[in-house]
């Protein structure tokens, strides 16, 4: 009898197959990846990555056919949301990925690491990634956070003997649990006052206002700050320099731009489809997140010798000016459009530039096995291609057009200056005094790589791996294309949240 | 029973999880003031959950419990690879990388 019941209360969710498909097609590879380790053995090392990679790109296909397919899937009542922005974003993941693997081949193979475990906590943590970009749900955003994280301590540890990655992992480790554990206390308030855990439904409570007004005060700001960790936002970066001087190269290029933009992606369904209604608590948060940031990230970017730590800071002050137009996107559903497309544009050229600037620092390091500015002296002479391509890269993050930098800094500047209120244009001026202080940097990087003379010692030609010419080619390509075309970028990154959010 | 008696006992649990983790240097014990902080969230989560008859609370407080372990397993592994390299968990010897 009392089973009978049971089942009766039990309803089957509506699964959407073809909307789960890129996830079921990532869990699969994943499976797979970890399955040859377990039966090969050592004879799997040399194949690892190419499975890997093809995977990413498998995976690309499911979501193809639901580009073109086109419709908005709702699942599990509005906690899964498979809807444009969502695609964009998980392309975006997917692609940076193949682009680490890329990366990581010749760095992983030659390096007597474990190989299989690697790829298999890439592709666990890419898993969660492209999860994030479909919850709309307290829960779901949660298991989607630390699915993504997790792995990734483990891999910012990866060299295990060596001390500085060691003390790098339980750095990232120790800051990011305690940065989701207060995210979580957060959310834990926002169930209380909505007693839901849909975004939509939260938002409503929160639109509301009442009585609990200092309440949902609290959990927003306790929410924003755990992502604002994730998204290395001052002043919560302060774990940024000294993990990705730690971890190894790869592992960097992938924590400063996958895993950046997944706490964007949490951001943005957070702030536009959870707390909407309430601007007055979530605008000030963002616009000082973002000043600060911008204005930290460079101050401190100028006084850098290692160039890893110098892209950590330069990455703090990129996260402030892609945080910016949310600072202004609550004043009209318009302008919040406006906002979530420039934030979306930025991440995706900012997904190439910064991994293609990896990408140079990754195949030049092989040479001088330093990240020093002074080991980059004098490129010109032995690697003119890698000066140039340096030179895009940085140029493009500095926002010189034609390049693609320059396209997503004037999008965020058309945001804050169309705001018309004295906040929007005060964002924009600070804006524009940062990216003045970022061109000196970058430029002086680029100086030293053309003008400097190469030292004697060291005399090893630039060898390029296959792989890491063609992850130089994708990002080069996307860079220029992009700062070419805007149009392309703007087609594809033309989303809207609100509508879900209403 | 009031609802104000576990959000106050769950804020205080809160408070103590964050003074030992900003406080303490032993990586051991940082862990678990985390633990701390997690387990306010629980009782947040099931306290809400029951006065607001709201069972989405208590499977919330499931995954968290299930996603803590995981965390410190973890976090375990990592803190004896700090013991391995150095002989030692002192949180504020970590200090190779600067500026």
């Amino acid at each position: 009898m009392g089973s009978q019941l049971l089942l009766l209360a039990f309803e089957r969710p509506a699964l959407d197959w073809h909307a789960l498909a890129p996830e079921i097609v990532l869990l699969s590879v994943g499976g797979l990846v970890t399955l040859i380790d377990i039966v090969f053995l050592e004879r799997a090392r040399p194949i690892t990555a190419a499975v890997a990679g093809l995977g990413l790109l498998a995976t690309a296909i499911p979501l193809l056919t639901l580009a073109l397919d086109g419709s908005d899937r709702v699942m599990f009542g509005g906690a899964y949301v498979v809807d444009e922005f969502a695609l964009v974003m998980k392309a975006i993941f997917i692609l940076a990925g193949y682009v680490v693997i890329l990366l990581s081949t010749n760095y992983v193979a030659e390096g007597e690491y474990w190989e299989n475990e690697y790829y298999g906590l890439l592709l666990a943590s890419l898993m969660g990634m492209v999860m994030m970009a479909s919850s709309r749900d307290l829960v779901s955003l949660f298991v989607a956070l630390e699915l993504l994280s997790i792995p990734a301590y483990l891999m910012v540890a990866w060299r295990k003997r060596d001390i500085r990655s060691t003390e790098a992992g339980l750095k990232y480790y120790l800051m990011g649990v305690f940065a989701s554990a207060v995210m979580l206390y957060g959310m834990s308030l926002l169930f209380g006052v909505s007693g839901s855990t849909l975004l939509t439904d939260i938002n409503s409570v929160v639109t509301a206002g009442g009585a609990s007004v200092s309440v949902v005060t609290l959990g927003i700001v306790f929410v924003v700050a755990g992502f604002g960790f994730k998204v290395s936002a001052a002043p919560f970066h302060t774990w940024a320099p000294d993990v990705y001087q730690g971890a190894p190269t790869p592992v960097t290029a992938f924590l400063s731009v996958a895993s950046k933009a997944a706490g964007f992606v949490a951001l943005l369904a957070l702030v536009f489809v959870g707390f909407y209604g309430r601007p007055e608590v979530w605008e000030p948060l963002v616009w000082t997140l973002a000043a600060v940031s911008m204005t930290v990230g460079n101050l401190i970017a100028l006084r850098q010798t290692n160039i890893v730590r110098m892209m950590a800071y330069s990455g703090v002050a990129q996260t402030g000016f892609m945080i910016a137009p949310l600072a202004v996107a609550g004043h009209s559903t318009a302008l919040g459009d406006q906002a979530l497309s420039a934030t979306v544009t930025y991440l995706a050229i900012y997904a190439a530039m910064n991994l293609g600037a990896f990408a140079v620092i990754i195949s030049l390091a092989r040479r001088t096995g330093s990240a020093e500015m002074s080991s980059f002296a004098g490129a010109f002479r032995y690697a003119p291609a890698m000066t140039v391509a340096m030179t895009i890269f940085l140029g493009s993050l500095a926002g010189i057009p034609p390049l693609g930098g320059w396209f997503a800094k004037f999008e965020v500047f058309r945001v804050l200056t169309s705001s018309g209120d004295t906040w929007g244009y005060a964002l924009a001026v600070v804006a524009a005094v940062n990216a003045v202080i970022a061109l000196y940097y970058y430029a002086s990087v680029l100086l030293r790589m053309w003008a400097d003379e190469a030292p004697d010692e060291g005399v090893a030609d630039v060898t390029l791996t296959p792989s890491l010419l063609s992850a130089l080619v994708i990002c080069g390509g996307v860079t220029l294309v992009f700062g070419v075309l805007p149009q392309v970028v703007a087609r594809f990154t033309d989303v809207s949240l609100l509508a879900l959010g209403g | 029973m009031y609802l104000n008696q576990f959000l106050l006992l769950s804020a205080a649990l809160f408070a103590t999880g964050v003074y030992g983790v900003l406080a303490r240097r032993n990586g051991v014990l940082v862990l678990m003031s985390i633990e701390l902080i997690l387990n306010a969230v629980n009782i947040n989560l099931v306290a809400f959950a029951a006065f607001g008859n709201q069972p989405a609370g208590e499977v919330f407080a499931l995954f968290v419990i299930a996603v803590a372990a995981a965390e410190v397993g973890v976090g375990l592994a990592m803190v004896l690879l700090l013991y391995r390299n150095r002989k030692s968990i002192d949180l504020a010897q970590i200090d190779l990388m600067r500026g």
